[in-house]
């Protein structure tokens, strides 16, 4: 499904992915590790298109098409989801009308029906149930005064409602205390599907005892250095980074 | 990034959507003006002497006065002497009586600006009374109005029928010295709406009025008088459009509400006239002075503006807090683009004793416009207890763009209490990137970013009005991004 061969890409002049491959096939989910300033968040950046980064060499395609030569908003219609670490407030824009303004661009772009709103706020509600958000936060402005577990949940109600091909989750467990972590990751494992590849960005093993990934892969200075199984995060998680010598810059988060 | 391609059709996209103009008959004044214009001008209107006296009078101000030069705006004298001072559309028999009079291509023209002045006007439950360049052509749901002793008519028609509230209200607001432009409205304005509501009536419907200017090198001075007797309410909304041109014109036009004991009036703008093109070629210069006075205890005056249009936009619509407890309110979304220039806000002058204010300005810029809120507060001596909430805050989409806040504070009272609030903002990448994730397109972004951010302005407009001002915004934003 996605296909990453030799990516290199920089932010404001600094090269940060130093020449990245990887291949996940639908109904996989991988798991990318790594220590912070490894290039984790850039490469989720990367791949949904942020214009903060530029790509300078390599490619990158999703079933077969060249994935760098869309826009933002074109990969998002083409089935890639972003779950922010950080995500921004919009001010005085409704939760609800965020939501449906953006299932509705998908709508239209696979020559759908729009949603109206009477049929949104009934989707919208059960899809909340499933992230344990009360309703009533739909009506709330877009991150607006959220918590940090809210937002998360927020996050993973979106990618359950937009329902995408290739769903990346940026540092999704942090900030989150232990119940706000088993809601977000049932969220998670209700999006696995045959159809569907997950691309877990995180610093640390506890998530993937909830989410159970197919591969995992340590990132460090911009390049992959080692690939496996599960087992190799629980490796991690005894031996740290350390072990493959490689330093952790940061160990306060 | 834009392709050229792409940006060449945003720029098609981005045209005017009232910039046509109606090929009728008209009957225009030669360029100019002097006492000789005037003295034309009151005839043809029919007025009674004293309304040529007040005319003159102003005049004669105005000719002492010189064009304000404080705001923060900039552009090339105004010849007077090009401007025509009235033009009318011609009329193929006489005055039109009803609708069916009305020149055909005229009704069209209000059905292309979507004003529900036929069949749509009763759905919508609105009242309008269309002013085509400097007459009032047809108001409708005069019997309704009548019926409940409501009086909503060209004020043309009530310099005539009802000398006396005339004689009594205009320019007690507003004088007619009161500022450059004013006096030349009251020297030449040449129609516009008057509203009476009696003793204790609820107006049964939202009053409505359209402006447009058609005819080249007019200026338009309409004049707009509405008074609430104690105890009694009406909405009153006002739009107005423009066809593209390459000349700016002129529109100078003076609003005056009042309101006794225990009244309440809300008036509502969405001033759409034509911007300039994305050169800064054309647009009208639209130079207003609204004001309002709280004359009776407990009586209220809202002011709520949705600002798009113009390419020069000076207006401050203000309230003048009389009567004890009464209360004033601005809201205001003003938006400029490519070269507009606003400057734009209001005056609270709190005279009486516990009177409140509230002012909440939402300014948004882009391309390579300048936006300025301006506003005083002000609290007389006998102004014990009075307060006052401002909050302004601006937007800015892209960085050619300015905006500036000019609060001025005035207390002559210590028990007045005044809060502040400012803050200015952009449109964030940040932003724009999570809804472009989510794959909604750019400028489908920025216009639910502007809405948000104009929430609680539109939430104080009637319904349909809300609608409008919101797909205006959208109108108005293309071409803003990529």
């Amino acid at each position: 499904m996605l296909s990453i061969k030799n990516l290199h890409a920089s932010v404001e002049g600094k090269e940060i992915l130093k020449g990245i491959n990887l291949e996940i096939k639908a109904g996989e989910v991988h798991a990318i590790m790594g220590p912070n300033g490894s290039g984790k968040s850039t490469l989720s950046q990367v791949l949904a298109g942020n214009d903060a980064f530029e790509v300078t060499s390599g490619e990158v395609t999703l079933n077969g098409d060249n994935l760098l030569d869309l826009e933002t908003e074109e990969r998002a219609r083409e089935g890639i989801f972003l779950a922010f670490q950080y995500p921004v407030e919009i001010p005085g824009v409704s939760n609800l009308q965020f939501l449906r303004t953006a299932v509705n661009a998908m709508r239209k772009h696979r020559g759908e029906e729009e949603m109206n709103a009477a049929e949104f706020m009934k989707l919208a509600k059960e899809v909340s149930k499933q992230v344990d958000l009360d309703p009533a936060f739909l009506k709330r402005g877009v991150n607006e005064g959220f918590s940090g577990g809210e937002k998360k949940r927020n996050e993973i109600m979106q990618a359950l409602l937009l329902q995408p091909k290739l769903a990346i989750l940026d540092e999704t467990d942090s900030g989150l205390d232990i119940d706000a972590l088993q809601v977000v990751s049932n969220g998670v494992n209700a999006l696995r599907a045959e159809d569907r590849a997950i691309l877990m960005v995180t610093h640390y093993q506890r998530l993937l005892n909830h989410i159970v990934p197919d591969y995992v892969h340590v990132l460090a200075g911009g390049r992959i250095v080692k690939s496996g199984g599960r087992e190799l995060a629980l490796e991690l998680e005894e031996k740290g980074y350390g072990w493959l010598g490689i330093k952790d810059e940061d160990t306060s988060n | 990034m834009a392709t050229t391609d792409k940006e060449v059709k945003e720029l098609i996209k981005r045209e005017y959507e009232h910039g046509f103009v109606t090929e009728i008959e008209s009957d225009t004044f030669e360029p100019g003006l002097n006492e000789d214009v005037i003295r034309r001008l009151s005839e043809i209107k029919q007025e009674p002497e004293f309304m040529l006296e007040w005319r003159l009078k102003a005049y004669r101000r105005w000719l002492e006065m010189d064009e304000p030069e404080w705001a923060h705006v900039d552009f090339p004298k105004v010849d007077y002497d090009a401007i025509s001072y009235y033009s009318a559309p011609k009329k193929k028999e006489d005055m039109p009586q009803s609708l069916d009079d009305v020149d055909p291509e005229l009704l069209r023209t209000y059905e292309k600006l979507g004003i529900p002045l036929h069949e749509r006007a009763k759905l919508a439950g609105v009242a309008v009374d269309a002013v085509f360049d400097s007459v009032s052509v047809a108001t409708t749901f005069k019997e309704p109005l009548e019926k409940a002793g409501v009086i909503f008519c060209p004020i043309s028609e009530a310099v005539q029928k009802y000398p006396e509230l005339v004689k009594k209200y205009l320019g007690s607001v507003v004088p007619a010295g009161d500022n450059y432009f004013a006096a030349l409205n009251s020297a030449v304005f040449s129609d516009g709406s008057f509203v009476y509501i009696p003793k204790g009536v609820r107006c049964p419907m939202e009053l409505s009025t359209y402006f447009r200017i058609n005819a080249a090198n007019t200026g338009q001075f309409e004049r707009t008088l509405i008074i609430a007797e104690e105890g009694s309410y009406v909405s009153y909304l006002e739009g107005c459009t423009a066809p593209m041109r390459d000349e700016n014109q002129l529109h100078a036009a003076v609003v005056e509400l009042v309101a006794l004991d225990d009244a309440q009036i809300k008036y509502s703008t969405v001033q759409n006239w034509y911007p300039g093109d994305e050169n800064g070629k054309g647009g009208i210069y639209n130079f207003v002075t609204k004001r309002g006075a709280c004359i009776g205890k407990n009586s209220k005056i809202s002011w709520t503006q949705v600002e798009t249009g113009s390419a020069i936009t000076w207006k401050y619509p203000s309230c003048v807090l009389r009567g004890e407890n009464s209360v004033g309110e601005f809201y205001s979304v003003a938006l400029t683009h490519n070269y507009q220039q606003a400057d734009t806000g209001t005056k609270m002058i709190h005279l009486g004793k516990n009177t409140r204010s509230t002012i909440i300005s939402k300014g948004i810029s882009a391309g390579r416009s300048s936006n300025a809120y301006r506003g005083l507060v002000k609290f007389g001596p006998g102004a014990e207890g009075a307060r006052n909430f401002t909050q302004c805050d601006s937007l800015l989409i892209g960085d050619r763009c300015g905006a500036h806040t000019f609060p001025y504070i005035e207390s002559k009272n210590k028990s007045a209490i005044v809060e502040h609030e400012a803050t200015t903002s952009k449109v964030s990448d940040e932003q724009m990137f999570l809804c472009r994730q989510r794959g909604i397109d750019p400028e489908q972004a920025v216009s639910m970013i502007v809405n948000g951010f104009c929430k609680e302005v539109f939430k104080e407009l009637p319904m349909e009005f809300a609608v409008e001002a919101g797909k205006l915004l959208e109108v108005s934003l293309e071409g803003s991004v990529g």
